[in-house]
């Protein structure tokens, strides 16, 4: 049977050498889990638009010759595609990433069981706060947008500065409360910090919740 | 203006305004160039003006005074350019106008104290300096030369002339046909074949009807590069027709150009020239009476550097956050508002005009396939000619920088080139071990491949040239400092890795770390170039990998002897006056900025190690070159 031979809206790939199929649509990472392939994921939420921030989902894609490192959240297969999860190349990207979020989460245990995992148990990065445990993956972004449909949570500034707040740093009266942004949060950063992020809202409706 | 209903119409135009330009004409052209601004330019033209208008003499032809784009020597500013007699007369301050006036446009004679001289002599014609000589002007033919804010003074310089061209005598197919064949690629830093592009937005919009667009990218924000600003500013119409005849090879019908927002001289002369090329017809509906119907619609950057990948540009034109997102789809598959969308520099736009004119076979006879046509690079840095240079591709990096820049100034060895800005690399002029041919002629040619096989890129054309004096660990921090600052921030490895490597370097340039902490640095490159979602992270380790790749012992000098052998690491140096030298002038204890020097007067002046701060400015003012760095 050819891998090239594509049947019934299905795609057939590779994934570590194993033979898989994917439906019209997925993307390579959905593949995997739906075979059982495990891939590890921070930003990677199925409610929401893959975002593709976190790369611990990289992997290797060998196709016509060429060796390409991409994100497997966002990248969709093509017939007869090469797909390795646990190359060098994409061990390497995982532990620096897993590295790099011990020093920027220091207080995350998610991530440190993560990183334990790769066997990366200390960071050589400098920790700017110890009681971090924000990765700004962008999963609270996007569930409060495309889940609630409302937008209560933004990033303001950029590079190193990146920051999650609401919309011009002033509270607002878009959010209802629902918790949402909580209950995806990979690490739980947003349960101490809800109250900071979008206001105190007792200030706002003179009681404990939203409306 | 009268809108021009056909091409005979703006033929017949461009014969009138010839035949009433009289070619001995004294015409005095001051460079509004940035270098020239920055400068004082400005005021060169006023006095010229205003001297003209207190001269008494009794002109056969009334003198023109044009201000004019870049003329590319702009560590000579600012430049007045003569003609009929192409004179230039470099250094012009405003107290030299008067006698400009009197002198070569009055009676005709040339004033010898502003010629460029270059080793004793003195050249009475520009075309003749080394520095022009050795370039081979296309694209910049007309910057320089032609008032950007009158399309007159363009169309009579041939501007819309390839349109017209286009427009009657190739069908879309064609146009699209002669590009491929002049093998034009991206002039933006990738270096993708430009109709590859073109053909694929084509392909995707019959499958799916419905617009397409075209942008022009001159987000141009590589610290020392100012190419797609110079096309801008100097001929903005040469991108105006780019587009037009891009527009009509496409079946497109509304451009975009995204200029950067720090550029406010490329946006009012683009603006300017879009409105008069609208009040001509040459922009709008039925143009030039073939019934294509394009315009642009100018659009400032968001202010981020990052905002010149063509992802994030969508995003900012779509009035979202400019930031990247993944490719594939690329916009040429769906782009601006989903619709195929071909995205092209500034100055691959300015290259189509010259393609039709020239022919497929012209072009490609520029430069060594598959590298066709020339190149805009601007040389800044430790050269004596800095300046904006356009080249046939594959010119050798010698020739570029010795030739037509005039070597490093002063005793100093030429050490390096980076290329390509913050993505690109640093090369070492010397070099064995990168190509073959390279080897043997121990140059490098100057082409998207022979530069990729370095590890560095050509980038968009920016060239700074380090001497020995320069460190590359400080010039990697340099521009990692200036990345982590641009990066979006969205994905990690380019967020937090950027970062990482910066912490690596800073510990370097204080003379800390271990051998393989530089190991650690080199994979943790490998791993932001490999995990990062665009261009910008993953092209960001560039500086630092190309620089370990090729002055390793340079790192390791700071690592393991704690030295900085160029004598720029503020920790690992310290300044010394040398006593056989010192003549007691006192210079030195005047500048600086800590007052530690001391001394009296005629005899021997000391500085105190523990309050000075190594900031150099006792050696940048010693008249004997007395300081010297231990």
């Amino acid at each position: 049977m050819s891998a090239k031979k594509k049947t019934d809206g299905l795609i057939d790939f590779t994934i570590n050498g194993q033979r898989v199929q994917a439906k019209e649509g997925w993307s390579i990472l959905e593949t995997a889990r739906h075979h059982h392939i495990p891939i590890p994921t921070l930003c990677y939420h199925p409610a929401v638009h893959p975002w593709g921030s976190c790369r611990l989902c990289v992997v290797e894609i060998r196709e016509n010759g060429q060796s390409n490192v991409t994100a497997s959240c966002l990248a969709k297969p093509t017939a007869g595609m090469e797909v390795l999860t646990q190359s060098e190349r994409v061990e390497n990207v995982r532990r620096w990433v897993l590295e790099m979020l011990l020093a920027e989460c220091p207080a995350s245990q998610e991530i440190k069981d993560l990183a334990a995992g790769y066997g990366v148990t200390s960071t050589r990065f400098a920790i700017p706060d110890p009681l971090e445990d924000c990765l700004k993956c962008g999963r609270c972004v996007a569930v409060c947008h495309e889940v609630v449909g409302v937008r209560a949570l933004t990033f303001g500034s950029r590079g190193v500065k990146k920051k999650l707040e609401t919309p011009y740093r002033i509270p607002n009266n878009m959010c209802i409360g629902c918790g949402c942004c909580v209950s995806v949060c990979p690490t739980g950063a947003l349960q101490a910090r809800l109250d900071t992020v979008r206001g105190d809202i007792a200030r706002r409706t003179g009681h404990s919740f939203a409306h | 203006m009268k809108k021009i209903k056909d091409v005979a119409e703006l033929e017949g135009l461009r014969q009138s305004l010839h035949a009433a330009h009289d070619p001995q004409q004294p015409v005095a052209r001051v460079c509004l160039g940035p270098g020239c601004l920055a400068l004082g330019a400005e005021k060169v033209s006023q006095a010229f003006k205003s001297a003209l208008k207190k001269s008494k003499a009794n002109f056969k032809v009334q003198p023109l005074i044009k201000t004019t784009g870049c003329q590319g020597l702009c560590s000579q500013g600012t430049l007045v350019n003569l003609s009929p007699a192409d004179l230039l007369y470099v250094r012009v301050k405003p107290e030299d106008v008067p006698e400009i006036v009197e002198t070569s446009l009055v009676k005709g004679q040339v004033l010898e104290r502003l010629l460029y001289s270059e080793n004793g002599t003195k050249y009475k014609s520009a075309a003749e300096i080394p520095f022009y000589r050795a370039q081979q002007k296309v694209i910049l033919k007309n910057v320089g030369v032609i008032d950007p804010l009158d399309i007159n003074d363009a169309i009579r310089c041939g501007a819309y002339q390839s349109l017209a061209k286009a427009l009657m005598d190739l069908s879309p197919a064609e146009v699209i046909k002669t590009v491929e064949l002049s093998g034009l690629r991206g002039r933006g830093g990738g270096g993708f074949p430009t109709a590859y592009k073109w053909r694929r937005a084509v392909e995707n919009a019959r499958q799916n009807p419905g617009p397409v667009y075209l942008i022009a990218n001159g987000e141009e924000g590589d610290p020392g590069a100012f190419m797609d600003r110079a096309i801008m500013e100097g001929d903005p119409h040469a991108v105006i027709e780019g587009m037009l005849i891009g527009g009509y090879a496409l079946g497109a019908h509304q451009g975009f150009l995204y200029v950067r927002h720090e550029y406010p001289i490329a946006i009012h002369h683009l603006s300017v020239a879009v409105q008069q090329a609208r009040a001509l017809g040459l922009l709008g509906k039925n143009i030039l009476g073939s019934g294509f119907a394009f315009d642009l619609q100018l659009n400032r950057g968001a202010g981020a550097y990052v905002c010149g990948e063509e992802t994030a540009i969508i995003a900012s034109l779509e009035g979202r956050v400019g930031e990247p997102v993944m490719r594939p789809p690329y916009p040429v598959e769906q782009g601006l508002w989903g619709r195929p969308t071909v995205i092209n520099n500034v100055e691959t736009w300015a290259n189509v005009p010259h393609i039709i004119r020239m022919g497929a076979e012209g072009y490609a006879n520029l430069g060594v396939p598959p590298s066709t046509g020339t190149k805009i690079f601007s040389l800044v840095g430790k050269v004596k000619n800095s300046g904006l240079v356009e080249v046939p591709m594959g010119i050798s990096l010698g020739t570029l920088v010795e030739e037509i820049g005039g070597g490093v100034p002063g005793q100093k060895g030429f050490k390096a080139v980076q290329t390509g800005g913050p993505s690109g690399g640093i090369v070492p002029y010397e070099f064995k071990d990168v190509t073959a041919e390279a080897a043997e002629k121990k140059t490098l040619s100057v082409d998207f491949d022979s530069m990729a096989k370095t590890g560095s890129t050509m980038g968009g054309g920016g060239m700074i040239v380090m001497d020995e004096h320069d460190c590359v660990v400080d010039l990697a921090r340099y521009f990692l400092r200036f990345l982590e600052e641009e990066s979006c921030g969205k994905c990690l490895p380019c967020r937090l890795g950027l970062k990482g490597m910066l912490e690596f370097l800073n510990q370097f340039a204080k003379g800390q770390g271990t051998p393989q902490d530089l190991d650690a640095l080199e994979s943790l490159g490998q791993a932001v170039a490999d995990g990062s979602l665009c261009g910008l992270g993953k092209r960001a380790p560039n500086p630092v990998l190309t620089s370990i790749r090729y002055f390793r012992d340079e790192y390791l000098a700071h690592i393991v002897d704690h030295k900085c052998p160029a004598g720029v690491c503020k920790d690992l140096i310290s300044f010394r006056i040398d006593p056989k030298i010192c003549d007691g002038c006192g210079l030195c204890a005047k500048h600086c900025p800590e007052a530690c020097i001391s001394g009296k007067k005629k005899k021997l002046f000391t500085i105190n190690e523990a309050a000075c701060i190594r900031c150099g400015v006792c050696r940048d003012v010693c008249p004997l070159d007395a300081v010297r760095v231990v």
